[in-house]
């Protein structure tokens, strides 16, 4: 089935977009990227530990840039003035590289995103020629004003930041769906294979996930279910769910032949 | 002697020196970093000609895990 996403022109066969942090190692880490079969996977951009060996492991070796596609996020930032300048050292330090993650944060108990911060930075963003996909509320209004600044995906939240509390509201990310036009990604919530699935079930165009897998008690068992819940979720969209028919039962076999004599 | 902030650490260098000259001393040199002078990004390519001065306000980073 030729059934792609496509983010800013590009073509991605994988609909799952996973995080590389809180694993165990970096052998870990990889081991659940293969498993997960992502090609969009999140890194985060932080100062270099001084005084620390230079030559220990790093993520770049583990993860190369020439099998995954890396989408550099600005996780705990807070204004859009530090969230611009995390990407443009991203830019920088991934020669280049354009398509970024913006989430600018409102609170460190919630993780909530700041929607004016975050309309702030993707202006200035998309302005200097990133390719923005951004992490948002699942408000259809910011959703729509992030699509008009010219962001090239949408990511509202299904719940809090490493929750695993799921898709607490389905209405409201149908409400984004009808609005906008980008590819709409749920961003953050996910705890288990089924809230993928349900993700992609509605229709949205993917699913990005780091906590629900790497807090897995097998992660890498883990990174295999979610990509085929997401498969699954989004075969079953295309398919087109039968309707719901309430009160009313309808039997899967034959009616008639029957060998009972009395029915009610 | 020039002062430097590093990472938000103070840094103290007796004689003048280029970005590729702190690159080397920090033990980045041939390391996949980015760096920002004063809020402005240092693009790789100008490492060498770009001499710092006492009171440069430095960030040097890296890729890391996150999600």
């Amino acid at each position: 089935m030729n059934d792609t996403l496509v983010i800013a022109g590009k073509n991605y066969s994988s609909r799952l977009l996973v995080g590389t942090g809180k694993y165990k190692d970096f052998t870990e880490t990889r081991a659940a990227l293969d498993a997960s079969g992502a090609e969009i996977i999140t890194v985060a951009i932080r100062r270099t530990n001084l005084g620390q060996n230079a030559n220990e492991p790093n993520l770049l070796d583990a993860v190369p840039m020439s099998k995954f596609t890396y989408l550099p996020n600005t996780a705990g930032c807070y204004t859009a003035d530090d969230a611009v300048r995390t990407l443009r050292l991203a830019r920088e330090l991934l020669d280049g590289h354009s398509l970024v993650k913006l989430e600018v944060l409102g609170d460190p108990q919630s993780l909530y995103p700041n929607v004016i911060e975050t309309i702030a930075a993707a202006k200035t963003l998309v302005a200097e020629g990133f390719q923005v996909m951004v992490y948002t509320s699942d408000d259809p209004i910011i959703a729509k004003q992030l699509e008009d600044i010219g962001c090239v995906a949408i990511m509202p939240l299904a719940s809090l930041i490493g929750s695993g509390m799921g898709i607490l509201n389905p209405w409201n990310l149908q409400l984004i769906m009808d609005k906008v036009s980008v590819p709409v990604i749920v961003d953050a919530g996910v705890g288990t294979a089924s809230d993928a699935a349900i993700a992609m079930e509605l229709g949205c165009a993917g699913v990005l996930m780091n906590t629900a897998i790497a807090g897995a008690q097998q992660p890498v068992l883990m990174a295999s279910a979610m990509k085929k819940a997401v498969e699954a979720g989004r075969e079953a969209f295309l398919a087109g769910r039968m309707p719901k028919k309430l009160y009313s039962a309808s039997p899967s076999s034959p009616t008639a032949g029957i060998i009972a004599s009395t029915r009610p | 002697m020039i002062n430097l902030s590093i990472n938000g650490e103070a840094k103290q260098f007796s004689t003048p020196l280029s970005v590729t000259n702190l690159i080397e001393i920090l033990g980045y040199t041939g390391k996949r970093i980015a760096l920002e002078r004063n809020g402005e990004i240092v693009p790789r390519s100008t490492y060498a000609n770009v001499h710092l001065a006492d009171g440069d306000k430095l960030e040097v980073v890296v890729a890391v895990g996150g999600g």
